[in-house]
């Protein structure tokens, strides 16, 4: 017995570097991606590869990796939520709304101590989560159905606040967080590290976080081995609003106002983080760690085709290639995958 | 058997490892027109590696392949598929989601001249072929919706119609009944008569002396005995097979079998009046400590439904539950298993997480004991450990994904994920399927000490030998009625067929 294990340790080793390669594609080509991109920017423009623009980037991104936390569970779980987007605009709204603006702003609001607001804006998200998490699980509503629906209503519900016009003012503690910065640090993006942080570690060492793979693995077999599925999928849609509203929050502190529509560009971009950094769109594979790299990965290419001198229109597409690109490789890696375990 | 004729299929000194497990080293093997080729072999052996490279599944391998006599390699299933070679696996690889017509036809659907699927008459061949094979289904059902066996059969039915030359069938009958079995034989014969060449692997002895030709025996990887069918006997198979002197292991049940004296210990289920759409009728019995209650019916009679109501998995339309409490019905599976209630259904591929490693499968269900919020991996890992050597699991490496485990290997682990914590009442669907003679007899001597640990077990089978190996007591499910309880008297394999 002890002579077989040491056989298939033995195995592992010598199985050659191929099949490896080729299980570990979905780690490997977001990897490759990312320094490819970052060479060919550092050899195209001078401004590139600096100090100063690796911080624009980190800051560039760092609302698209607080609401990429949240989704990245939701995705491992083989969901999808597309109110990220919406539900980040409407916390960050409603937090402005629950705060003191100045006089030419001209909404009806309810101003309340900077605690109370924020605490409002976190129910506020924590609660259209919840009813994503009960039309998911409860009536059974597929989460693309379901969390499209709630875009709207999220939407709804921000016209309704701001009704077409611009607030300004958030709670200190957000102002410092969204647009502050410590030791020259914008705090936004040590939210966002301490968040991604977090994210990683409730996915790699808790319970909870090895119920998210399983559950996002095969869905059946967690349910015959007796697992809540049902709470385990309503829970990482609250979550994605969470960190959503968070995100939302910080980003209205960060842009200076809150707005309707603001966020709009922030669900292709955090789909696009958490997929192009190589989780899979069939649950189960992928995490944090992807994530990040897939934030990098998007922070460098939006940052640095500014730095270059292309038409602003083409620019568009070439994000599309790029992530129609991501795609490919994410099933192709699935496929991969699911061969060498054949 | 027929050296007459050239051999259409040859292999010689095929050897295949996966990473450093040797899986087949050094096997030659042939195969002849118009022959019926059984396989045996201990669970691991290597039987379904050697037919994934007929197959064309796994390509990588070394040895030469030689069909007609002409030397080949096939890159994919595809190219196997070209060469008239259809296997079934011994996974059901059917298609859920489609339908019954799609999934007979998968692959090579009838078109118009613009390309555009024919369903209707799609649909009405497809009936036609299954009518041929004895099964009467709607074509334009879908296919999850059905019980496993009759998709085992659709799956079937779809190969031997596909007009393949060499026909590979990996433990076929495993979900299936009597009267199917039989009808699978009949069809065998004909195709054997008409020129097909066909492998056939079971852990059916009796089956595999009774169909084939032919029989090779493997063992570790290696061919150790090859033979006319009519030159043996069980008994030498099994000795070949595992080497010990076999023969006890695997009973005929044949002659009377005398049931134990009804126990009288403390109840722990009771199930009444429970009912099923067109499923369940009217079902009410009780399963007690320290017991082990089979309850045996064809396919399809309703002892798949009935397993999911008693885990939580189905709701039923009436009737309830009593596990150690008061009547009700489980909402969920969570609820089912807090209750003290566990299941292991017949497929495996329900119960088990393919891409993650063997203890992480072990460890699932009992994670809420080991960790309240962080994971404990190295004594998940002990724990799994312990359950593998216990059930001689093959390789015994937890770290390895389950799915590089042999099909008899993978239904180990799903019995191992529940028994560190035993529940209260076990549930085994089809315990013994795919385990070779010797995996069996172990898995009939785990139930056999669970149960002199005072859990209540209910075995439910649509193989006789499965339930008279385990039950003191036997129900018999018919058409989602039980029609006949078997206790504290004579009973054989007759007996059981004749009352279902
Ligand atoms: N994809 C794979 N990766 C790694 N090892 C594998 C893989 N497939 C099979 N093996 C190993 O090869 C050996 C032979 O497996 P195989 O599936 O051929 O057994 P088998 O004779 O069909 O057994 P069973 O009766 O249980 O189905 C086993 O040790 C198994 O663990
Ligand atoms: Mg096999």
């Amino acid at each position: 017995m002890a002579s077989s294990e040491t056989a298939v340790a033995a195995g592992q080793r010598a199985r050659g570097l191929a099949p490896f390669l080729r299980s570990q594609m979905r780690n490997i080509a977001p990897f490759l991606t990312l320094i490819f991109l970052s060479g060919f920017f550092a050899f195209a423009s001078p401004s590139f590869a600096t100090l100063d623009n690796l911080g624009n980037i980190l800051t560039q991104v760092s609302v698209t990796g607080i609401i990429a936390v949240g989704l990245t569970f939701v995705i491992l779980c083989a969901e999808i939520d597309l109110s990220i987007a919406s539900i980040a605009n409407v916390t960050g709204i409603a937090v402005a709304y629950f705060t003191l603006q100045e006089s030419y702003v001209n909404i009806p609001n309810i101003p309340l101590p900077g605690a109370a607001a924020i605490l409002m804006a976190i129910l506020l998200c924590a609660a259209l989560g919840l009813v994503n998490a009960l039309g998911l699980t409860v009536i059974g509503i597929p989460s693309f159905i379901m969390t499209l629906a709630m875009m709207q209503i999220a939407a709804g519900i921000s016209a309704m606040l701001v009704r077409g016009q611009i607030a300004y003012k958030v709670p200190g503690l957000i102002t410092t967080l969204g647009s502050g910065s410590i030791g020259g640090i914008p705090w936004i993006v040590i939210v966002a590290a301490i968040m991604l942080l977090g994210g990683h570690l409730v996915l790699t060492y808790t319970r909870f976080g090895r119920y998210v793979y399983m559950v996002g693995g095969n869905r059946e077999a967690a349910e015959y081995s007796g697992l809540n599925v049902k709470l385990i999928l309503g829970a990482v849609m609250v979550i994605s609003a969470v960190c959503s509203g968070i995100g939302g929050m910080l980003g209205v502190a960060h842009f200076g106002s809150a707005q309707q529509n603001e966020f709009d560009t922030y669900l292709l971009d955090s789909i696009a983080a958490v997929v192009v950094g190589g989780t899979s769109l069939f649950g189960g594979r992928g995490g944090i760690g992807n994530t990040i790299v897939g934030l990098f990965v998007l922070g460098v290419l939006n940052n640095g085709l500014d730095h270059v001198n292309i038409d602003s229109f083409l620019k568009i597409l070439i994000r599309g290639l790029i992530l129609l690109a991501a795609l490919v490789i994410n099933v192709y890696a699935q496929r991969l995958r699911e061969k060498a375990v054949d | 058997m027929r050296e007459d004729r050239s051999p259409i299929l040859e292999l010689q000194g095929i050897t295949k490892s996966f990473g450093g497990v040797e899986a087949l080293r050094g096997v030659d093997f042939a195969l002849h027109p118009g022959e019926i080729h059984g396989l045996v072999g201990e669970n691991g052996a290597g039987k379904s590696t050697l037919m994934k490279i007929i197959a064309g599944v796994h390509s990588e391998f070394s040895g030469r392949f030689l069909i007609d006599g002409k030397e080949t390699h096939f890159r994919s299933a595809r190219d196997a598929h070209a060469a008239g070679i259809a296997m079934v696996h011994q996974e059901l690889s059917v298609a859920p989601d489609l339908t019954v017509a799609e999934n007979v036809f998968l692959g090579n659907q009838p078109t118009n001249r613009l390309g555009l699927v024919q369903w209707r008459r799609m649909a009405r061949e497809a009936g036609e072929q299954l009518a041929r094979f004895g099964i009467d289904v709607d074509p334009m059902s879908r296919l999850g919706d059905l019980p496993i066996g009759l998709q085992q059969l659709i799956e079937i039915a779809r190969v031997l119609f596909s007009g393949a030359r060499i026909v590979i069938l990996d433990e076929p009958t495993s979900a299936l009944s009597p009267p199917e079995v039989e009808r699978l034989f009949a069809t065998l014969r004909r195709l054997r008569e008409e020129g097909t060449a066909i492998v056939f692997i079971s852990h059916f002895i009796e089956d595999i002396l009774l169909v084939s030709d032919m029989v090779t025996v493997f063992r570790n990887g290696r061919k150790v005995a090859e033979t006319p069918s009519t030159a043996t006997s069980k008994g030498a198979l099994i000795e070949a097979m595992i080497g010990r002197g076999g023969e006890a292991l695997e009973h005929s049940y044949s002659d009377d079998l005398m049931l134990p004296q009804p126990s009288d210990s403390s109840v722990i289920l009771k199930v009444d009046q429970l009912s099923l759409a067109r499923s369940l009728k009217d079902i009410s019995f009780e399963a007690r400590a320290g017991e082990v209650l089979g309850i045996y019916g064809f396919m399809g009679c309703g002892q798949q439904e009935l397993s999911r109501i008693l885990f939580g998995k189905l709701q039923p339309d009436s009737g309830t539950l009593a596990v150690g409490g008061t009547p009700k019905t489980f909402a969920s599976t969570a609820a089912a298993r807090r209750a003290g209630v566990a299941l292991v259904p017949e497929s495996r591929r329900a119960m088990l997480f393919h891409q993650e490693p063997v203890y992480k499968n072990i460890s699932i269900s009992i994670l809420d004991r080991i960790s309240s919020l962080l994971l404990k991996p190295a004594q998940e890992r002990d724990i799994a450990q312990r359950q593998v050597e216990q059930l001689q699991i093959r390789p015994p490496v937890v770290g390895l994904d389950l799915g590089m485990l042999s099909g008899g290997n993978q239904q180990k682990v799903a019995l191992a994920k529940w028994l560190t914590y035993p529940p209260k009442l076990l549930v085994l669907c089809e315990p013994t399927r795919g385990m070779d003679v010797g995996a069996k007899n172990d898995v009939i001597n785990i139930v056999r000490d669970l149960r002199a640990k005072g859990l209540a077990i209910i075995v439910l089978s649509t193989e006789p030998e499965t339930v008279l190996s385990l039950a003191d007591r036997i129900l018999v499910l018919k058409r989602g009625a039980l029609v006949r309880e078997f206790k504290n008297e004579p009973v054989s394999k007759d007996r059981l067929l004749e009352a279902a």
